[in-house]
């Protein structure tokens, strides 16, 4: 996805560099800053509406950082995210009920969750990795929709009742605390294992195989092999996700489980945030399902706001699709370039414009080095 | 046992046809615009709810009803073609086609829950309750027209791409986008007027499924993941395959419904993807095309 000018420049690379460092350049204080915060919040607000809307935003944080995990950084948009999702919640659901697991032990069972969405990752992957792009995001829709029909189909799935989740008597005011924490703890450990592998050989093969599969593979990355991995630590996630929030909501209904709006959201958030950034989900999330979360209690029409979220959906893809923060990286770039260029009294160097048409969802596009750039 | 086995091959056949309007429909787009328009299935069912507005208040037959829902649905395809679609660009433009189709999607089931509610409702016409009794088979009327329609539909769609000047400019575009450009067709209007061809066969499909199906906002993802499913098995593009495809999962269903209704669907799906596992272009697509 780098545009032609960059890879043409001499000091391509080191500007590759650069801009690696600077995704990164607002990263340790702005995280230990998020993680204070996070950490503090629960105990500063104790309205239970607030806390419940803030675990389902982290349970989200975590869910797209995921996604971005394998979709961003590969570059290979899945919209099958869904059935991680639900299997991980199923299946803790289904164990919970056949072990006759009650109260606190049931989140014990939270691995099983991340393991059977890995084992589902492997077949799924394996098939619909086979194919690149746009016809990958139509097998992985197809996929997920087997799934959704299986849910409703399957005996042990309880078909369209679903399944109940193990009953907490916890007292109700502090009733959202602990999942707050655990979905922190999810997201912050989404967040850390997307950065370390973004700076990881493993995570520099991925976005090789993102600029061009072909030549990564004359380069020696074993593709089919790093793509698979990057989607089995995806879905695993994705699978801890779900497996926690059908803890949270208390049970799984398949059209919940395996719900479309789900791939959807998870992909609007790091397409809003940046599309393969390291930050992209995470600030995606954090705007956007607070807004999606007061919606659905403020408008007691569900309708209503499923056709807001739909129109602003449809802005963020349109206006928004190289996501906020390498747009913004953009402009604070280019403002500084022109303010060098006046200092200088000189007519405008050559290449600073970025050439060519600039492309849509390309995070890695020229001049995306953000604040801490130049 | 034989019986049936005709019987459910027919009904298959002929509840292919329709889904192969629609499929057909879909794969045009793409092949034209490099464009997976996952509203396709809600807008079936737009077209259905119109159908249902037209013979409830103006008691329109349903078959007449087409004259006016055709022409509106040509009208929507290439007003979203228009307005949305056309701004995508890029490498991803058809990974971002999905996604903004995905909400143009959302957006239109809104505005149906919000007018229509969620409760089913179905075409009614004398020919949907009625039967042809034909050599010991009883065909439901409305099976029949469907698919005559979707057959007359496919044909005019043939005529219209391989015998006519618009047809060939739209190959020209299907094939090679900068060369059609070069040689001076208006790249921008046969775009258009495809999406608006691709959409506008939906009211047939709305007609066809409405009249059999009871329906809700919520058919639409039913709808498009058979879609996906027949233009992915049929190679994405070719029309060919997906009247194939088509075909074959209406056949396929209605066959396996005999013994096992709540699998029906799902063996087809899995034919899919022991197809792709083999075949990840489709039956008939061609690998890794049109690397522009």
């Amino acid at each position: 996805m780098i545009s032609g000018a960059d890879r043409a420049e001499g000091a391509g690379r080191r500007r590759a560099w650069v801009r690696g460092l600077a995704r990164v350049a607002p990263g340790p204080s702005a995280a230990a800053v998020l993680l204070l915060a996070g950490l503090v919040f629960p105990l500063v607000i104790t309205n239970e509406t607030a806390t419940q809307i803030a675990v389902v935003t982290l349970l989200y944080v975590a869910a797209a950082t995921a996604w971005n995990l394998f979709s961003g950084f590969t570059g290979y948009i899945s919209l099958g995210h869904a059935v991680f999702f639900g299997t991980g919640a199923y299946t803790v659901g289904i164990a919970a009920q056949d072990w006759h697991v009650t109260g606190d032990l049931e989140f014990a069972l939270l691995p099983l969750a991340a393991l059977a969405a890995g084992v589902v990752a492997v077949p799924f992957g394996l098939i619909a990795l086979r194919v690149r792009r746009h016809t990958f995001v139509v097998v992985t829709i197809a996929i997920f929709f087997i799934f959704q029909l299986m849910a409703y189909n399957l005996r042990f799935t309880g078909g369209s009742v679903g399944i109940p989740a193990p009953f907490l008597t916890w007292a109700p005011e502090t009733y959202n605390n602990p999942f707050y924490y655990l979905a922190f703890a999810l997201a912050a450990g989404a967040a850390l294992l997307s950065w370390l592998i973004y700076h990881s050989r493993f995570g520099l093969q991925l976005r090789a195989i993102r600029d061009d599969e072909d030549r990564a593979r004359g380069l020696g990355v074993r593709a089919m092999r790093v793509k698979l991995t990057a989607f089995v630590i995806s879905g695993m996630i994705t699978g801890l996700v779900g497996g926690l929030w059908f803890f949270f909501i208390a049970q799984v209904l398949p059209q919940y489980g395996f719900d479309p709006i789900f791939d959807l959201t998870v992909a609007l958030m790091a397409f809003l945030g940046g599309f393969g950034t390291l930050w992209g989900p995470i600030l995606g999330a954090l705007v956007l399902e607070p807004i999606q979360q007061v919606m659905t209690l403020r408008l007691s029409n569900t309708y209503a706001s499923e056709l807001i979220w739909g129109t602003l959906f449809l802005l963020v893809i349109l206006f928004l699709a190289r996501g906020v923060l390498p747009i913004a990286g953009e402009k604070i770039t280019a403002r500084r370039a022109r303010r060098a260029r006046r200092a200088e009294g000189e007519g405008p160097p050559p290449g600073t414009a970025p050439a060519g048409p600039v492309e849509a969802g390309s995070a890695a596009g020229p001049g995306s080095a953000s604040a801490g750039g130049a | 046992m034989g019986h049936q086995l005709t019987r459910a091959i027919i009904d298959g056949v002929l509840t292919g046809g329709v889904y192969a309007l629609m499929a057909v429909g879909l794969t045009l787009i793409f092949g034209v615009l490099d464009i997976i328009n996952i509203a396709q299935g809600i807008l079936v069912v737009l077209a259905a709810y119109l159908s249902y507005l037209l013979s409830v208040h103006l008691h329109l037959d349903l078959f007449v009803g087409l004259l006016v829902t055709t022409p509106v649905m040509f009208g929507l395809g290439v007003l979203i073609q228009v307005l949305f679609m056309r701004r995508l660009r890029g490498r991803e433009r058809t990974s971002m086609s999905l996604l903004a189709s995905y909400a143009v999607m959302i957006i239109i089931e809104g505005i149906l829950y919000l007018s229509f509610g969620p409760d089913y409702v179905t075409l009614n016409a004398w020919y949907v309750n009625q039967s042809l009794h034909i050599l010991g088979f009883y065909l439901p009327w409305i099976y029949l027209f469907g698919f005559a329609l979707a057959v007359i539909m496919v044909a005019v769609l043939y005529v219209l791409l391989y015998r006519t000047k618009f047809g060939r400019s739209l190959r020209a575009t299907m094939q090679n986008r900068t060369a059609a450009r070069l040689i001076g067709i208006d790249i921008n209007r046969v775009a258009a007027i495809a999406f608006g061809i691709g959409v506008g066969v939906t009211s047939v499909g709305g007609v066809a499924f409405g009249a059999t199906n009871a329906f809700n906002p919520n058919s639409g993802y039913d709808l498009i993941s058979r879609l996906l499913a027949i233009i992915i098995l049929g190679g994405m593009g070719s029309i060919g395959g997906a009247l194939a495809a088509a075909i074959m999962m209406g056949t396929v269903e209605s066959v396996v419904d005999i013994w096992s209704p709540t699998w029906s669907v799902v063996v087809f799906y899995l034919a899919l993807v022991l197809v792709l596992t083999f075949r990840p272009q489709g039956l008939f697509g061609q690998r890794e095309a049109r690397a522009q």
